[in-house]
């Protein structure tokens, strides 16, 4: 816990606890724990000053932002215009079944989290799958184990 | 200020020609986004270990995206003193071969060209306005820039005054690109004319249609052109500080757009007193936290204020007068700040040469569906739909026959093939019921169902809809569950008529351009493809064979040859068959995925896909 605390105060100590740096210090928190935890959003309110139902309210408006740990590794669908005119809606239902969980959701062994994101900007290659910063392009319902298996070794 | 800026220049260009006479070979890999997705950076390791086997010098850069997603990647090779060869479809291994074959033996494996020249490559309907150097340049390179005349439109804005710099603007005709068209040089105006201790500068890239990918090559590709922009927006009407508001999800263009800010910083272009010019400008980068509507403009003020993003409720301020802690607030979409250093620069004459004249300049699109050359365009406004689709896009993919086109993302619309002759320009396209948008277009073919299309883009509003207004929150949910019964075969005589009186009220009622426009691709569609709806409702068909709940899969048993690819394939283990004997599906099992259509060879091609009531009548 006083790891923790130490943690936040390295982020804190970058902020003056002005009302404009609340969704970058929601960031920050975000790239290191990949989520936002409760204690984190304790913690900011008391730095911020603010009641943490602001500091919900306004994590919980933007779509960035999760609060439960996620996944080792992040599968993202993308589900984009021209991946959906492309199939992707098949494509996840096929993750779906593969991964056995749903769209949002993390396998219990926390080695896989199941998403959907909105055009990565490969339109050319859809449909596309990210994983973490990796991108797999015409990525037919076939070949879902294979992308899968390339990580499930390390996990 | 041209003076001072010379030095620097003149540096640059020399950089730039010793670069071009280089008596060694120059390699360039395009490594934005799509070329990365297509394994870039493996390709540039490959060419690396080649290079070192061979004991070849040779220069190894990484440029941004010349827009030919569809053959990426894409690897440039200039010999000393001869002419440039475009390589597509580069791969690890290939790149390989190429350094080989082509550095050390002299053939330049013409089989794999695409387009030896020195300017763009493809095809001369496209003008290149906005993406000039996109692929061209190094984009961690402000030398690069500066020989391709960077900043002389800043050098040049900063002798002029204001008032001169807006006549500019106004008189090139520039509107504004993220998607509305206002008239950037009468939005620059307003904010001069009010008086006040601070004013700012917003570069909107936040780019929350799903399928549009415009605004992002420009920063990963050309940073610099958004950044003298918005320099020479800010000393126009007075501004010291912009924020470029990007996407979370853009990692790259935000890593790009830093070195590039701390670059033009050195140079004395970003910071105090400009080029001795006496000006101050700072700029830093605001990351959106990944909400659609955020890209209004009250609401994106909002989210930089720490706030939740809701669209000021009406009658509300302009940002214009009052946005940034109520301060004077310019907002422009990155497009239109790129245009505007060239505009300084080159005059408005060029400007104004290229497209309408009502809509002068280009237009970038993200091509992408079924079409066969999918990837970034820039086009003079004016230019016919048809143009861009056969010509530049090269035909809709496999030979299969145009539907129809989406312009605008959830906020446009879809247009039919009796449409292919209009030309493309904000008015225009708003008059056809769709509208220019940020940029994206996506084409559809007899596969694709109009109403499973509507249905997708008013389900993105619906999500994205901050919910103040009850039409907007309330009543796009009502129609998307109309829109799921019609694509569930469980649609109703006048539910058609029912959507559009509601399209219409949700229109009326919404105080922002989110839920004002929501309703937009299911009126287009049904506008012109109101037989489709038709045929779900009455005759629970649906004719591109693509909602689930309407087609069946079978298997013909006179072309299967019980060759057993699909059993084997099938997830739900529907299918049975055995050696010499014709496989059968079975529909109580049957979970639609589609994969068994996809595995049968298509020398088979046994997997029907059947819809309607008459023939699965069963
Ligand atoms: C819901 C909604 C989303 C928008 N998204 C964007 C966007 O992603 N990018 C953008 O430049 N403009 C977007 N706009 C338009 C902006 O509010 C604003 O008009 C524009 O950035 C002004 O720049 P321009 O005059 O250069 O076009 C959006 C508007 C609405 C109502
Ligand atoms: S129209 Fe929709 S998104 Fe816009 S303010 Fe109203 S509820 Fe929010
Ligand atoms: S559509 Fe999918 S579930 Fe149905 S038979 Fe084919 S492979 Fe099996
Ligand atoms: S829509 Fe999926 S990458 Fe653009």
């Amino acid at each position: 816990m006083e790891k923790e605390d130490m943690k936040f105060q390295e982020i804190f100590s970058q902020y003056n606890g002005e009302r404009e740096e609340l969704i970058p210090i929601l960031q920050d928190t975000q790239a290191i724990y990949g989520y936002l935890p409760e204690q984190a959003m304790r913690a900011i309110a008391r730095f911020m000053r603010i009641p943490q139902s602001q500091v919900y309210g306004v994590a919980t408006f933007f779509g960035q932002f999760y609060f439960s740990r996620r996944g080792k590794h992040a599968i993202k669908v993308c589900l984009g215009t021209a991946c959906h005119v492309k199939g992707a809606g098949r494509l996840m239902e096929a993750f779906e079944r593969e991964m056995g969980i749903g769209c949002g959701c993390i396998t219990d062994d926390y080695s896989f989290s199941l998403e959907r994101v909105n055009c990565v900007g490969a339109c050319a290659i859809a449909p596309v799958v990210m994983v973490g910063e990796d991108v797999y392009g015409h990525v037919e319902s076939k070949r879902v184990k294979e992308v899968l298996d390339i990580y499930a070794k390390d996990s | 200020m041209r003076k001072t800026l010379e030095p620097l220049r003149q540096e640059a260009i020399s950089n730039w020609q010793k670069l071009q006479n280089f008596d060694k070979p120059i390699i360039m890999v395009g490594a934005a986004t799509c070329g990365r997705a297509s394994g870039a950076l493996d390709v540039m390791h490959a060419i690396g270990d080649k290079l070192k086997e061979l004991d070849i010098e040779a220069i190894v850069r990484q440029v941004g995206c010349v827009g030919m997603c569809h053959s990426e990647v894409l690897v440039d090779i200039i010999k000393p003193g001869r002419p440039r060869i475009t390589y597509a479809n580069i791969t690890p291994d290939l790149s390989k071969e190429l350094v080989e074959d082509y550095l050390v033996h002299e053939n330049a494996r013409e089989d794999l060209a695409i387009c030896v020249s020195d300017d763009t490559p493809e095809d001369d309907l496209q003008v290149r306005v906005v993406m000039r150097n996109c692929g061209h340049i190094d984009p961690n390179s402000i030398t690069d820039y500066l020989a391709q005349d960077g900043y002389m439109g800043l050098a040049k804005a900063l002798e002029m005054t204001p008032q001169e710099i807006i006549d500019e603007v106004k008189e090139s005709g520039l509107r504004g690109r993220g998607g509305g068209g206002f008239p950037a040089g009468r939005k620059w105006e307003s904010c001069l004319r009010v008086d006040a201790d601070q004013k700012y500068v917003i570069c909107n890239a936040d780019e929350g249609d799903p399928g549009a990918f415009m605004d992002r090559s420009v920063l990963e590709g050309d940073p610099h052109s958004v950044i003298e922009g918005m320099a020479i927006a800010g000393y126009a009407i007075g501004a010291t500080k912009g924020i470029l508001y990007v996407r979370a999800e853009y990692p790259l263009a935000i890593r790009q757009l830093k070195i590039a800010i701390e670059q033009a910083k050195e140079r004395n272009l970003l910071g105090k007193n400009i080029l001795g010019s006496g000006f101050d400008f700072e700029l830093d980068i605001f990351q959106g936290a990944g909400a659609f509507v955020c890209g209004e403009s009250t609401a994106l003020v909002l989210s930089i204020e720490g706030r939740r993003g809701m669209p000021k409720p009406l009658p509300r301020p302009r940002t214009s007068e009052e946005g940034l802690w109520g301060k004077p607030t310019l907002l422009n979409n990155v497009k239109t700040f790129a245009c505007v250093a060239q505009i300084i620069h080159r005059g408005t004459d060029w400007f104004k040469s290229i497209g309408t004249e009502n809509c002068p300049g280009t237009a970038v699109f993200a091509l992408t569906g079924k079409i066969n050359k999918s990837g970034l365009i820039e086009v003079p406004m004016g230019i016919q739909l048809e143009k861009i689709i056969n010509d530049i896009g090269g035909g809709v993919a496999g030979g299969r026959a145009f539907k129809a086109v989406q312009t605008g993302g959830p906020s446009g619309g879809c247009l039919p093939p009796e449409m292919l002759n209009l030309p493309v320009d904000f008015d225009s396209l708003t008059a056809a019921g769709s509208m220019m948008g940020s940029g994206g277009m996506v084409v559809m073919d007899d596969t694709t169902c109009m109403v499973d299309v509507a249905r997708y883009f008013l389900e993105f509003s619906l999500e994205e809809s901050c919910g103040q207004c009850t039409p907007c929150r309330a009543g796009t949910e009502q129609m998307l569950t109309i829109l799921n019964d019609i694509s569930q075969g469980k649609g109703r005589e006048g539910d058609i008529d029912l959507l559009v009186e509601m399209g219409e009220a949700i229109i009326d009622g919404s105080i922002c351009g989110l839920g004002q426009s929501a309703p937009n691709p299911v009126l287009s569609t049904i506008r012109y493809f109101r037989e489709e709806y038709e045929a779900h409702i009455r005759n629970k068909e649906c004719p591109a064979k693509a909602c689930k709940e309407l087609i069946t899969y079978t298997i013909d048993a006179e072309k299967c040859s019980a060759c057993g690819r699909c059993l084997k394939a099938c997830p739900s283990e529907a299918i049975t068959g055995a050696k010499k004997t014709p496989h059968a599906i079975d529909a109580e099992k049957c979970d639609k995925c589609g994969i068994c259509f996809t595995e049968c060879p298509d020398r088979f091609a046994a997997i029907q896909i059947t819809t309607g009531r008459t023939e699965n009548s069963n």
